[in-house]
This record gives C-alpha cells, sequence and structure tokens, in this order.
C-alpha cells in the first residue's frame, strides 16, 4: 500500500458537516423561498467578498483534513509494512517543503541567519561568536547583505506575474462564461462586469479573488526561499503552523455547533411547543447552565479529559489521535456550555409561531404533534438557526485563542493560534522582541473572524424578516 | 363659494421597490374647501395613504414626490423647508392613524403625550397646559378626564385610545384634519362613537376633514364629497347625494353592486374580475379597462380625461363621451336568484349545549389560579346540514373561542358538542384525529394561515394525508386539481408558494384546503373581514356556491352584519361569552328583541338612506370576561336596563319557534 489512511474523529464529522451542507444546497436549489434569501446574500458586495475569503479558509480545512500515514521504508524482504507514527495530511503534501525546512530556533522574517548569536567553529579551526546563517532561510545567497534586497525585489515581480496571468484567466473565463450564459457578446459581458451593471457584484468576486491569487502566489514564491513569517522556538516555519491552525479554528468554529444544534433545536422548540412543565423543566435547566461561569466548566471537563487520556495511553496509536481526542471533546464541552443562548431564541419563536394559524388549521386535520414540528415549525424557524451559528463561528473561534492561551484549550501538540499566542507569550519580554508568532496568529485570526462577522451581517440582513 | 382650503395639484407619488418604481399616486388632484368632509374612498393598494402622508410629507423612506403642486391656504407645502414643515404638522394639518393601539406610545402617559404637541406648537406652559389637555379629553368623551391623565395608553380600550388620538390631532385646533381609516381596527358600536365625535368636533370648530376610507357606508355617513380612488388615481369625484344616488363609472357601481345585504339575497353578489394592475408600469390606456365589462377599444387606447356629469360630478371614463357604448350594460349584471331548496333534517349535524370555556388566570410565584376568564360561558346552538348559521358579535365576546372549541382545537371546560350523533369533547386520540375530517376551519387571515414556507400541493395534500381522504398518490393529485378548480384557482397553481397569491386567492387556497377533506361542517372564522370589498364578494359567491353544490352547513363568525344579512338562514347574537339572542335571519334582523342586538343594528353605517335613522348609541366598552357584571352582563350599557336586570341573569324567552332571547323586557309578559 501507499499509504495508510486514518481517521481521525473530527475528520469525519468535518466529512459529514460538509455533506449535510451539500445536501441542503440541493434542496435550497429546488425551493424558490429558500433560494431568495441566498440570492439576497449574493447581491451585496462585503457578502460576496467575505464568502469568498472564508471559502480560501474552508478549502485549506478540509484538504487539512485529510489524513494518513506514510509507510517507512523497507527493512528486508517480505518484512510486512510499517507506517510511519507521524500522520500527514494531504495540505502537508501541497505544501511540500514548509514542513521539513526547520532551523534550529528563533528566526525573524525573511532573515537569513538565526535570531541569537551563537559560537561558531570557521574552517580553519577559529572559533567566533555571531548570528549563524540559516539551513533554509536565504540559503541560496552567498552575500545575503548585497544580493538580499534584489532578490526580494525579483521574487516579488516573479510572483506578481504569476498572480497577474492567473487573473487575467480567470477574468476571461468569467467574462466568457457570463456571456455565454446570458447570450451576449463577451464584451458586453466584460463591460457588464467592470461597471457593476449585474446584480451579483462581479467586481467585488474578481477583485477579491485576485487579491487572494496575489497573496497566494507572492506567498509561494517567497516561502520556497525564506520563512516569510520567521521560524519559532524549535525553528518551525511560523506561516506553516498559521496555515495549519485554520483547521483547528475551523473544526472549533463548526463542530461545536454541530454539537450544540441538537440540543437547541430539540429542546428549545419542546420548550416553546408543549409549554407546561416541559417548558418548565428545560427552562430551568438552561437558566441553571448558563448562570455556571463557562470557562469554569470548560477547565473541569478538559483536565477530567486529560487525567482519563495519561492513564489510558494504550488507546491512542498516534499522537495526532490524542490531540484529535481532546480537540472534539472541547468542541463537545463548548457546544454543551453554549447551546442556551440559541435555545433561548428558538423557544421564543416557537411560542410565537404555535399560535400561527396554519398550525391550528394543522391541529384541525389531525397531523401529529411530531409532524406539526417537523413540516411546520422547523422550517419557520431556520432562519434564527442559521443566523445564529454564523454569528457563533466568530466568537467560537476567539474562544478556542482564549482557552488555549489559559491551558484548557487543544492539545499543546496540536497547531492553533491559541498555542502560537501561549507561545509566544513569554517572548515578548525578551529583548529584542519576538514578535512574529503573535503577529501571524493575529493577522490570521483576524482576517478569518472579520470575514465570519460580515458574512453572519450579511446573512442576518438577508435571512431575517423585520430587515426587509 | 369660499377659497378652497388644501388645493392638490396633480400630485405624483413613486416608491422604490428594488429596480423598478411604483406609482403609488399618479398624477391627483382635488380640493377641500375649509369645514368640509372629503372622503377619499378605495380598496387597499388604491395611493389613499399615499396621499394623506404626501400632504403632511411623511412619506416612508422610499417614497419621494415626484410632482405636483400641494398648497393649505396660499402657501406652498412642497417648497417649505422641513423646519417650517414641523410647525404645520400638527398645528394646521392633524392625522390620525388606523391603529391606535400603535400610534400610542406606550411609556408615556396620555397627558404627556397631548402636552407633548401643545408644548410644540403653542406657548401653553405648566397649568395651563394641563387645564387644556383636560379640555381636550373632556371634548373626545373621556369619562373622568382628571382621573385619566396619568393613565397609560394600555389601560384604555382600543374606542378611547382613538379618542385620545383625536384629542391629539385636535390639541392646535388644525384647519384639516386627515383620518386614515380612523374605526377599520373598531367594532361598529365603537365605530358608531368615534364618528359621531368626529361629525360633532367638525361641527363645533369647523375644521375640514379629509377622511381616508374602504368603507362605503362610513363614507356615506360622514363625508359631503367623495372621491374614489382606483390604481394611483382619482377616476370619480362627486358630491355626496349625487355620488350615491347616481355613481357614473363603471368601477364604483361594481363597488356598490358587491355589497353584501339583505337585498342581495340569493343572488350572486357582483364581482370585479380581475385584479389592479401592477402600478409600476406607464398606463396608456384606462387603468381600468382590463376589469371593465363595458371596455372596448378606445379605454386600451387612450387615457380617459375628466368629462362632467353634472356640476361638481366629474368621472374619468370613455362611457360618458361615448354613451353609446353602455347599452350593452344590462347583459352582465343580474343574473338569476338561485332558488335554494330548504333542506332540513330533523336530526341537527351539529348541536352544542351548554358549552363553557374558561381559561385560568395564573398568578403569583405558584402560579396559582386566581380567577377564570370567562370566554364563552354556557352557549348552546344547533346547525342542520346545507344550512348556515350566523355567529355575531363584537370583539372579545367569545365567538372565535367557541369556534375553535367545537372543533376541539380548544378543549371546552364544560358543555357537551354532539356532531352527527357522537359526542366529541369525550372523543380523544385516534378517535377523534379520525372524526377531523368531518369539521373544518377557515381563518380569518388568509397571511397567517398557510404555511409560508409549504407548497400549495403540500398545504392541500396535508389533511388527506393525515385523515387519509385519498389513498394512492395520483388519486390525490387528481382530487387536488379538481380542488383548485372548485375554488376558481388553476390547477397549475399548487406548485406555487403562498406569497404568490393575493389575499383573495389564499383565501381560495384555504377554502380548498379544509375542502380536501371531504368536511360535513366548515367554521368560517371571519373570512371575509381581512379582503376587500369586491374580493370578499368573490369569496361569499365561492361559499354559497359550494353549500348549494355540497351542501355544507357553515358556523359563519363575523362581525360583519351586511354579510350576515346576504349569507345566513340562522343568526345567533353573542354578547360577554354567552348568546343574547337568536332566530332566523328575517326574525333577527328586522325585528331585534334584545337591545344589544338593536343597538348592533343601529350602529352599522348603511350606504343608501338619507333619513338619519336613530343610533342607540352605547356607553363605554365590552367588560371584561374575567369579571363579568353582576346579572345581566349588559346592563352596564343598556339603555333600558331595570332594577332586575342587576340581579340575575334573565332566562330565555320565545317569540317563536326559532326567536328568543335573554331579555327581562320579555320575561313579564
Amino acid at each position: 500500500m501507499l499509504f495508510n489512511p486514518v481517521f481521525l474523529w473530527t475528520d469525519m464529522l468535518l466529512w459529514l458537516l460538509l455533506v449535510s451542507v451539500a445536501f441542503y444546497i440541493w434542496r435550497v436549489r429546488q425551493r424558490e423561498h429558500l433560494l431568495q434569501p441566498w440570492r439576497r446574500l449574493l447581491r451585496s458586495r462585503s457578502g460576496v467578498a467575505s464568502a469568498v475569503v472564508l471559502l480560501a479558509f474552508v478549502a485549506v480545512g478540509v484538504f487539512d483534513s485529510l489524513h494518513f500515514r506514510l509507510p517507512l521504508e523497507k527493512q528486508g524482504n517480505g518484512a510486512e509494512t510499517h507506517y510511519s507514527p507521524e500522520v500527514l495530511s494531504v495540505f502537508d503534501l501541497m505544501v511540500g517543503p514548509l514542513r521539513k525546512q526547520v532551523e534550529k530556533t528563533y528566526s525573524a522574517p525573511f532573515a537569513v541567519q538565526l535570531y541569537t548569536k551563537e559560537t561558531i567553529e570557521l574552517p580553519g579551526g577559529k572559533q567566533v561568536r555571531d548570528y549563524p546563517r540559516l539551513k533554509y532561510g536565504g540559503a541560496h545567497l552567498r552575500e545575503p547583505v548585497r544580493e538580499q534586497a534584489g532578490d526580494i525585489a525579483v521574487t516579488a515581480l516573479q510572483g506578481g506575474v504569476y498572480a497577474f496571468f492567473l487573473c487575467g484567466g480567470l477574468t476571461v473565463a468569467l467574462a466568457l462564461w457570463l456571456a455565454r450564459r446570458r447570450g451576449i457578446s463577451p464584451g458586453e459581458a466584460w463591460t457588464m462586469i467592470r461597471h457593476g451593471r449585474d446584480e451579483i457584484p462581479w467586481r467585488t468576486l474578481l477583485t477579491t479573488i485576485g487579491l487572494l491569487i496575489l497573496f497566494g502566489c507572492l506567498a509561494t514564491v517567497f516561502s520556497a526561499k525564506y520563512h516569510i513569517f520567521g521560524t519559532d522556538k524549535v525553528g518551525q516555519d511560523v506561516f506553516y503552523l498559521s496555515l495549519k491552525s485554520i483547521r483547528t479554528g475551523l473544526m472549533i468554529g463548526t463542530l461545536t455547533t454541530l454539537v450544540m444544534l441538537p440540543f437547541a433545536l430539540l429542546l428549545g422548540i419542546m420548550a416553546g411547543y408543549f409549554r407546561g412543565w416541559v417548558d418548565d423543566v428545560i427552562q430551568y435547566t438552561y437558566t441553571t447552565l448558563s448562570s455556571i461561569p463557562g470557562v469554569l466548566l470548560i477547565a473541569a471537563a478538559v483536565l477530567i479529559l486529560q487525567v482519563y487520556m495519561d492513564n489510558n495511553q494504550e488507546l491512542f496509536d498516534t499522537v495526532a489521535a490524542r490531540a484529535d481526542l481532546r480537540l472534539l471533546f472541547l468542541c463537545v464541552i463548548l457546544g454543551i456550555t453554549s447551546w442556551t443562548g440559541l435555545c433561548r431564541l428558538l423557544r421564543g419563536e416557537t411560542l410565537k409561531v404555535r399560535e400561527m394559524e396554519f398550525i391550528q388549521a394543522a391541529t384541525a386535520f389531525g397531523v401529529g404533534h411530531f409532524r406539526i414540528i417537523a413540516r411546520h415549525i422547523l422550517p419557520n424557524v431556520m432562519h434564527i438557526v442559521l443566523i445564529s451559528i454564523v454569528l457563533d463561528f466568530s466568537a467560537l473561534v476567539l474562544a478556542e485563542a482564549v482557552l488555549s492561551y489559559v491551558g484548557v484549550g487543544v492539545d499543546p501538540s496540536m497547531q492553533s493560534w491559541g498555542n502560537m499566542i501561549n507561545g509566544a507569550r513569554l517572548e515578548m519580554a525578551r529583548e529584542p522582541m519576538v514578535w512574529w508568532s503573535l503577529l501571524a496568529a493575529f493577522v490570521f485570526m483576524f482576517v478569518l473572524v472579520l470575514s465570519a462577522n460580515l458574512f453572519s451581517d450579511r446573512v442576518r440582513d438577508a435571512f431575517d424578516p423585520r430587515v426587509r | 363659494m369660499s377659497r378652497p382650503l388644501l388645493v392638490v395639484e396633480n400630485l405624483r407619488v413613486s416608491l422604490d421597490a428594488g429596480k423598478t418604481q411604483v406609482r403609488a399616486v399618479d398624477g391627483v388632484s382635488f380640493s377641500i374647501d375649509p369645514h368640509e368632509t372629503f372622503a377619499l374612498l378605495g380598496e387597499s393598494g388604491c395611493g389613499k395613504s399615499m396621499t394623506a402622508l404626501s400632504l403632511m410629507r411623511l412619506l416612508p423612506e422610499a417614497g419621494h414626490i415626484e410632482s405636483g403642486r400641494i398648497s393649505l391656504d396660499g402657501q406652498d407645502l412642497l417648497g417649505l423647508p422641513e423646519i417650517a414643515m414641523r410647525s404645520v404638522r400638527g398645528k394646521r394639518i392633524a392625522m390620525i392613524f388606523q391603529e391606535p393601539m400603535t400610534s400610542l406610545n406606550p411609556v408615556m402617559t396620555i397627558g404627556q403625550q397631548i402636552a407633548e404637541t401643545l408644548h410644540r406648537h403653542t406657548d401653553l406652559r405648566g397649568e395651563a397646559a394641563q387645564r387644556r389637555v383636560l379640555e381636550l379629553l373632556d371634548a373626545v368623551g373621556i369619562p373622568a378626564p382628571q382621573a385619566r391623565y396619568h393613565d397609560y395608553p394600555f389601560q384604555f380600550s382600543g374606542g378611547m385610545k382613538q379618542r385620545v388620538m383625536i384629542a391629539i390631532a385636535l390639541a392646535c385646533e388644525p384647519d384639516l384634519l386627515i383620518a386614515d381609516e380612523p374605526t377599520t381596527a373598531l367594532d361598529v358600536t365603537i365605530q358608531a362613537q368615534v364618528l359621531e365625535l368626529l361629525r360633532r368636533l367638525q361641527r363645533e370648530r369647523g375644521m375640514a376633514v379629509m377622511l381616508i376610507s374602504h368603507d362605503l357606508a362610513v363614507v356615506s355617513e360622514m363625508a359631503q364629497r367623495v372621491a374614489v380612488m382606483y390604481a394611483g388615481e382619482i377616476v370619480e369625484m362627486a358630491g355626496r347625494e349625487e355620488f350615491f344616488a347616481n355613481p357614473q363609472h363603471p368601477y364604483t357601481r361594481k363597488l356598490f353592486a358587491s355589497l353584501p345585504g339583505a337585498a342581495r339575497r340569493g343572488q350572486q353578489l357582483e364581482i370585479i374580475r380581475g385584479s389592479v394592475p401592477p402600478l409600476d408600469q406607464e398606463f396608456s390606456g384606462c387603468r381600468f379597462a382590463g376589469r371593465c365589462d363595458f371596455a372596448w377599444q378606445k379605454c386600451s387606447d387612450e387615457v380617459p380625461a375628466w368629462s362632467k356629469v353634472t356640476s361638481g360630478h366629474q368621472v374619468r371614463c370613455h362611457l360618458l363621451e361615448s354613451p353609446e357604448h353602455a347599452a350593452c350594460e344590462a347583459v352582465a349584471t343580474l343574473s338569476s336568484p338561485v332558488v335554494r331548496p330548504e333542506v332540513r333534517a330533523d336530526q341537527p349535524l351539529l348541536e352544542v349545549t351548554d358549552l363553557k370555556v374558561h381559561f385560568p388566570i395564573h398568578k403569583g410565584l405558584f402560579k396559582r389560579v386566581a380567577g377564570h376568564v370567562r370566554a364563552v360561558d354556557g352557549v348552546s346552538l344547533a346547525i342542520h346540514s346545507g344550512r348556515t348559521l350566523a355567529l355575531v358579535g363584537e370583539s372579545g365576546c367569545g365567538k372565535t373561542t367557541v369556534g375553535k372549541s367545537i372543533l376541539q382545537l380548544i378543549r371546552p371546560t364544560v358543555g357537551s358538542v354532539r356532531f352527527a350523533g357522537d359526542e366529541l369533547t369525550q372523543l380523544k386520540g385516534a378517535a377523534l384525529r379520525a372524526r377531523r375530517a368531518d369539521f373544518q376551519i377557515v381563518f380569518q387571515d388568509p397571511y397567517s394561515s398557510l404555511d409560508p414556507r409549504m407548497r400549495v400541493a403540500d398545504i392541500i395534500e396535508e389533511g388527506m394525508v393525515a385523515l387519509g381522504a385519498a389513498v394512492s398518490s395520483v388519486d390525490r393529485q387528481n382530487s387536488m386539481n379538481s380542488l383548485l378548480q372548485q375554488v376558481g384557482l388553476s390547477p397549475d397553481s399548487k406548485y406555487r408558494y403562498p406569497h404568490e397569491f393575493s389575499g383573495g386567492q389564499r383565501q381560495r387556497i384555504a377554502i380548498a384546503r379544509a375542502l380536501a377533506v371531504k368536511p360535513q361542517l366548515i367554521v368560517c372564522d371571519e373570512p371575509t373581514s381581512a379582503l376587500d370589498v369586491s374580493v370578499q364578494a368573490q369569496i361569499l359567491n365561492l361559499l354559497k356556491g359550494l353549500q348549494d353544490e355540497l351542501g355544507l352547513a357553515y358556523l359563519f363568525i363575523t362581525h360583519n352584519l351586511a354579510v350576515v344579512e346576504y349569507f345566513a338562514h340562522e343568526v345567533a347574537v353573542m354578547y360577554l361569552g354567552r348568546i343574547v339572542e337568536r332566530g332566523t335571519v328575517e326574525e333577527v334582523m328586522q325585528s331585534p328583541r334584545h337591545p344589544y342586538t338593536r343597538a348592533l343594528l343601529s350602529a352599522v353605517p348603511v350606504v343608501e338612506g338619507d333619513a338619519r335613522r336613530e343610533i342607540i348609541r352605547l356607553a363605554g366598552d365590552l367588560p371584561s370576561p374575567a369579571n363579568p357584571p353582576s346579572g345581566c352582563h349588559f346592563h352596564p350599557r343598556c339603555p333600558q336596563a331595570m332594577a332586575a336586570c342587576r340581579q340575575n341573569y334573565p332566562a330565555v324567552v320565545g317569540f317563536s319557534i326559532t326567536h328568543s332571547a335573554s331579555c327581562y323586557l320579555y320575561s313579564e309578559k
């Protein structure tokens, strides 16, 4: 076998989520009234732009969720193939050398030397104390001081040219596609795109994708030669760590919702629909739960899990599996502590919907409770669910960073923005300061959360019946 | 003749609706004299409210005045800067809105709200302002104004709130009062009070009133001059007498003909086919041409100009220029009265005896039951197959609760509901579910009674599936098609969603849904009160046709007595949870016995009849069903109350086999 696929829990759940999203899209495409709010979303410029950025993040996360183990070199004939204990993802293969180009310790962005002085043995046997050259970063330069500026300029130009051709190709393809679809000439399609005369803001779409391509190309050409975000304490490329952290952030943001949804939906609708003692019990439950500080619950749960995992080492065949279980558990416990808000909203909305006359008409037909909930109430509260899912997403990504910083977040061996910030924390105090880990984590988190927030604003505008 | 107070010339208002512009008001001109009541009459969406709002320059954000001139006493209102306009609003033009519940600020006392207007427009402060507020409250007939000055809006009933609104509008003695459907949200007896108040105030203060209404009867009672609006323009304008005696425009005539009433019993009501054309287009001809019975080529080619009938009576119609086209008139109208077979089985289909529905009032920490709202308190009635029983009463009298508890949507507290021999109150679970196919309900609001997220096919199918009315999917599709045709919709419409239909069409879908399970009894809970007059006629015709064809029995819950006269066989009048009078429609409508029935009938505005009939004015409002008055529930408002009325509830007195009432006036005999 070429490789041994590894199915992590979170991977499977993410794929399940993707399948259900695909199912939702298929359903929406058949129903005009469900399609309409999405159309409205597509017509807003910030909606389109943020959706593109989010999709880019999701793409990275999805490629990073296909895990496998490569076989080790064969020890002899006929021997059983052994697989490496290291779990890789498709994304690791895509970024290629980034993962392996490990320096000794800290180095600044675009640096050619380490950040600390070391004793270097010269060929003549003499010893000097100086900044040693990096093994990979800028290794192709003979005289870095003189050549580096020129090299950076040339590389940037190279990346720019790639980006230009990619964008140009994309624009032409879009114009041709639009021309065919609308039955106009490509020239007309181009003017339509340029002047933003269509309902869908193609210009914004192209600009956003163009910027993404530009950054992508620059990052690709530069990271082959330099560490563009520097390296961390053990010499790992910070850019690589930041990219790997995307998956962790997405997992926390989406899987938590997956855990929380059944609680919130079931209990919220039940409380609103049946009222009476059912309502009382559910209300008391969530009022009690939401009055316990969330961090306390999370810390307790994560520590209990940690003890369990330490006592049962044999259950996990790889480090990744261990870290993954902790991530999943974190999602579950975050989900359990955060369903109350949505539950309360759903209860209120159900109280309103159940008094609508079409529910009474259904009762007059003798339709059972379960069918009424599934066919009438659920579709009519779905917009609230959708709005709060996207709103919660960014809050959860930030929560992960805070929890990892406190030490009850994801496993220390797992790349995440919270862990990066936690690692950079102590180095902020040293002189000269190591700032790049923090900055990289901040930039990535900022872009993700900002686009998620913009997107959720648009979703709310498109779905909220009161905004119209 | 004096100079007109308000002149509107060629007013055009458009609303932004996405890509298109909706011409809500398109070239409207009229003038209002001082001391005059001018009525703007039209169905929903014709632009009458937009006209009023543009007079105040209070158009919604999407709307703007394209062109035109509005001058008040020679002053051009459209040219005024906003700051100057603010001193016009409230001081010179005041407005009353339709919904008194939402036009008062719930967190301010009514005294403060009236004083606020005074503060803005006059120099009255402190004591003086308060005295003026009390004067105003007194003028609009709020009892004990001193005591109520510090009350909040929620402590007032709907009619009282509308009085407070009028007091605010009158605070600065405006020259022009715009009343936008001032009584549409109110009950008939309250409506009579408010209309009387408006008439009195106008007489006393000599202001001009612009009344906006969809109700021909209200207009006939109030107006001196009437303008009819259709699709953004005025199509007919005349003095009141001339207008009601001799309406000229085909649309106006159709409106009159579609009014239900005793005179049209047994006949089909006139309907206006089609619907109002969308207003985002340029009209090349008459706007009504597509729906008009007399339309010919010229109507769709040429926009009709004003033609004068008499001085002061103008019509926008080509008919008046070329009267020869009116010859075909008689053909389309009168259809022969349908003679309905008098089916009367001995056994009533539905028999309700002593039905009571009490809702507990919970109080305190442990939700102890502190009392009961006696929504329905001992109602008995019977309906035979193929007959219609109308349940009449004002809002809050419990008539809807009766309907729902008959269907077991609300379980009755006490009493028996026998349907074709089965005691429904005893049935539970599957047994009740199996019986549900026999009785169905049509709700008032066709917008909330259809699930917006289901297709018409799914909506109609739901009942069939739940009750197993048609087994195979093919059967269901077939019966769905025939149902839709039966209610006058095309079978293709089943793949569309409710929001794609107009109000009348939605009500047809709701009727089709009820019919899908082949019921014998349909409870119609105000099925036409959310609809325009011409659409109401369509629905009433449909219901009537279905009754003749299928022998359905209807329990028709309504507050509209004209509909009752036209539609029902028997009537039961409800007051505060009890039936006070019942009988055949002729008996109750022509010789009402109970004082409440008499007051109700006299309060209904009528179109015909110039002679001012005597309105029996009822004092006060409907008491709370949580705490009904002792003795006869009606005695605090009854003009003929006696000592006995305060003691015990009167027994039922029969006048004929069918006619009876609960009143002490007749019990001695």
